[in-house]
């Protein structure tokens, strides 16, 4: 029997995409002085804007409105007038949430079910939090000094949170910003742009530039910008860290992942199989934390997988605008490229690869849900990340070979482990060397919850009180 | 006639014991007229990497303590140090030639400073640690734990100093590589002969004595060393070097500070810049 659903796309109306935007710097869009780039809708290759490019000159005009802001506007207001700019902010976000959802996934590439129910909820809900701070500083321990200018740089993967994670700390802290959206998904940071002027923040407060590596570099590397945040690659992130030694900027990297998602025997299974779709398949495996790296009990292997693969099968791949779809497209062409390279790798080292048999659409950029088993440590698809929907599989036998296992990695963001037994539970996070664990779930996030990684998936955390520390000077500041 | 004196041997202290360089090398120490006190030994790259190997190894087992076993260990080191207060006041005024009234409050300081840090082993979790309430039906906690292997470039006080960089990296579980202070090295081997009599594994804490410019460089850029106190680097060019290098796996850093006053009661900071923060999210139900 058949199981067809029909379409239901979502509807694009509610969008109205300019043909072509500007840098938005002390509170107005301006014209950039670089060179305007295309951006384009992954699933269909469609060209929905142009982009101005922020030069060096436009991103020292982004940083002197900022710190113009800072000095003059923003560290003198008291915290309890900041934060009613920042619940003026989330509420505006809740109220075109849908607006925010369906140009996510038209500039991104993530299913409507995703951006609408994760992304932009977790957003407002961040400004939320964030905006309660303000007033409330002198109780987070980091004391209530703001650092100046905030430098960030974020990524093209969830591209309205990632904004959220960086501006509602830092405007929370007193600090002003210079931001960077990716040059593959700049649409919804310029629409929150739009929404600081809905909210009447003033002007210079926030700063949206858009471009690629250069602009990026030019903010990290400006003289004046006293903070720098960065979301993205672990090499990026060394070059940053690099390039800041020596200077009095503080930096916070939260950067790539390999996490192992650890299966035992006693696990809840039909739990556990969701929880590792969960884990690599929600937002096409173009997420840091992703559970890449299945290590399941050799003893269950066999039917866990059998079970995976007809779970993987039911996924629906397709039209991120459609309701019905679980798996959107990949980003961009080049990433494409990075995950079949690395895919191949992995055929050629000897793993055995298994994928969801669909149709693809023929334009825009796709990859099917994949698993690779037979995969061993010294495999490149065990070892790197390949941010894509790709399921490397191990497997292990005792609680201290899982975590051997789990720990070989240079990276160490976040972890899963999976199994009935309390005290396993418990014993197994005290010794993950991960930043964040999640215990019978997965790809969980909340304002009020710490992020960030050991080792090479970078520094500092962000959410929860922790993250506050990031934008201000200390206790005995 | 008089007795000859017995002149001890300054070697290293690496993994609780007190090899000498393999380098076979070693270089003239002097009091502060410029007369000679000893030859310390001058540690080589391979004394380093030997250095790392023993801190990583004594990691799992340090970290893995209980706080309040870890607390009575680096408690046990100012009891120790206690009762060889006047060795330590000898070698400070030798070393520094400063009056035996200021010899006397630097190592008052570091005993205290010892008393002070060892009590927070089983504080700081409570105080940087978060219950976090999310919105779901989660149990979520966010903890800190050490960073790992962490090298530090001493600064110029031999005694305090010395105890007030490394005491806060110990006692939350941190394994340490120290570089001593390059004029006044000896202190810190004779502090190490009394970690090394103070339930300390061997291993937690290492000390290399040398050339802070040949050292400090093979462990800024060492794969297995996860953070770098760069406190007492005095060379400006050498510390971006250094920073840069550290860059390679993404140690966390600590910016140099060599002048700063250690009689001055320290916050929490040297603690918290090398604990990471694990947050664990556990499902309610039933």
């Amino acid at each position: 029997m058949s199981f067809e659903y029909a379409p239901a796309p979502e509807s694009r109306a509610v969008v109205d995409i300019k043909p072509s935007y500007g840098l938005f710097i002390n509170g107005e869009f301006t014209d950039g002085t670089g060179t305007a780039f295309k951006t384009i809708n992954p699933a269909t290759e469609e060209v929905l804007a142009e982009v101005a490019e922020a030069s060096d000159a436009d991103v020292d005009e982004a940083v002197k409105a900022a710190r113009r802001a800072y000095t003059r506007v923003w560290s003198r207001m008291s915290g309890a007038e900041r934060a009613k700019y920042l619940y003026r902010i989330a509420r505006i976000i809740q109220e075109r949430g849908r607006e925010l959802a369906v140009l996510e996934s038209i500039d991104n590439g993530k299913p409507i079910k995703e951006s609408r129910d994760v992304d932009v909820p977790i957003v407002a809900a961040h400004f939320f939090y964030y905006a309660g701070w303000a007033d409330k500083l002198e109780y987070s321990g980091y004391g209530s000094t703001p650092l100046g200018v905030a430098g960030q740089v974020i990524p093209w993967n969830f591209p309205l949170l990632m904004l959220a994670w960086k501006i509602a700390p830092a405007l929370a802290c007193g600090n002003t910003v210079v931001l960077k959206p990716a040059e593959t998904t700049p649409l919804t940071a310029l629409l929150f742009a739009e929404i600081c002027q809905q909210a009447d923040l003033p002007p210079g407060v926030v700063n949206i530039v858009t471009g690629a590596g250069d602009t990026g570099r030019a903010i990290v590397s400006h003289p004046d910008v006293d903070k720098v945040a960065f979301t993205g690659s672990t090499e990026v992130g060394k070059a940053i860290a690099r390039t800041v030694a020596g200077t009095d900027k503080k930096v916070t990297l939260e950067l790539g992942g390999k996490a192992a998602n650890i299966v035992f025997d006693d696990a809840p299974v039909d739990q556990a199989v969701e929880g590792i779709v969960n884990g690599i398949f929600f937002n096409q495996g173009h997420v840091c934390c992703a559970g890449s790296r299945l290590l399941v009990q050799e003893s269950i292997a066999d039917d866990l997988l059998e079970r995976l693969k007809r779970r993987m099968s039911t996924l629906r791949m397709g039209d991120p605008l459609d309701k019905n779809t679980d798996v959107g497209a990949i980003n961009s062409g080049e990433q494409l490229m990075r995950i079949r390279e690395l895919s191949e790798v992995g055929d050629a080292e000897g793993a055995e690869r298994w994928e969801v048999a669909c149709d693809l659409p023929t334009k825009g950029f796709w990859f099917p849900p994949t698993i690779f088993t037979g995969v061993s440590q010294a495999h490149r698809i065990a070892r790197e990340e390949i941010f894509g929907p790709v399921l490397s599989v191990l497997t292990f036998r005792t609680p201290s070979e899982a975590i051997e296992k789990a720990n070989n990695t240079p990276f160490g963001l976040s972890a899963g482990v999976w199994t009935d037994k309390g005290s396993r539970i418990l014993s197994m996070a005290n010794r993950l060397r991960a930043g964040v664990v999640w215990a019978n779930t997965f790809n969980k996030f909340d304002p009020t919850s710490p992020f960030g990684g050991y080792k090479e998936s970078g520094y500092g955390r962000e959410g929860g009180r922790h993250g506050l520390e990031a934008y201000l000077k200390g206790a005995d500041a | 006639m008089s007795r000859i004196d017995v002149r001890k041997t300054y070697k290293l202290y690496i993994g609780g014991q007190f090899p000498r360089s393999e380098s076979g090398r070693s270089y003239v120490v002097n009091d502060a007229k410029g007369r000679l006190l000893a030859n310390a030994a001058q540690a080589s790259r391979k004394d380093a990497r030997d250095a790392v190997v023993a801190a990583r190894s004594a990691f799992p087992g340090w970290s893995g303590k209980t706080a309040y076993n870890r607390a009575q260990v680096v408690y046990r080191v100012a009891e120790v140090l206690e009762g060889r207060r006047e060795q330590f006041e000898a070698e400070l005024r030798a070393a520094e030639g400063i009056s035996p009234a200021r010899a006397r409050t630097y190592v008052d300081a570091a005993i205290d400073r010892l008393v002070w840090y060892a009590g927070w082993a089983d504080k700081i979790t409570q105080v940087v640690g978060n219950a976090n309430p999310v919105a779901g039906p989660f149990f979520n906690l966010s903890t800190p734990e050490p960073s790992g292997v962490i090298a530090v470039i001493a600064p110029r006080g031999p005694l305090l100093g010395l105890v007030s960089v490394v005491a806060p990296l110990i006692v939350t579980g941190n394994t340490v590589v120290v570089v001593a202070s390059e004029d006044n090295p000896l202190t810190a081997i004779t502090l190490g002969e009394v970690m090394a009599t103070s339930d300390l594994p061997g291993g937690v804490v290492n000390v290399l004595t040398g050339s802070q410019a040949e050292i400090a460089p093979w462990l800024a850029s060492h794969m297995d060393v996860n953070g770098i106190d760069l406190t007492g680097v005095d060379d400006a060019a050498l510390a971006v070097d250094l920073e840069v290098a550290a860059a390679d796996n993404l140690k966390r850093v600590r910016r140099p500070a060599p002048d700063t006053d250690w009689l001055v009661q320290p916050d929490l900071d040297r603690m918290t810049r090398f604990l990471e923060t694990k947050t664990v999210w556990h499902p309610i139900g039933v």
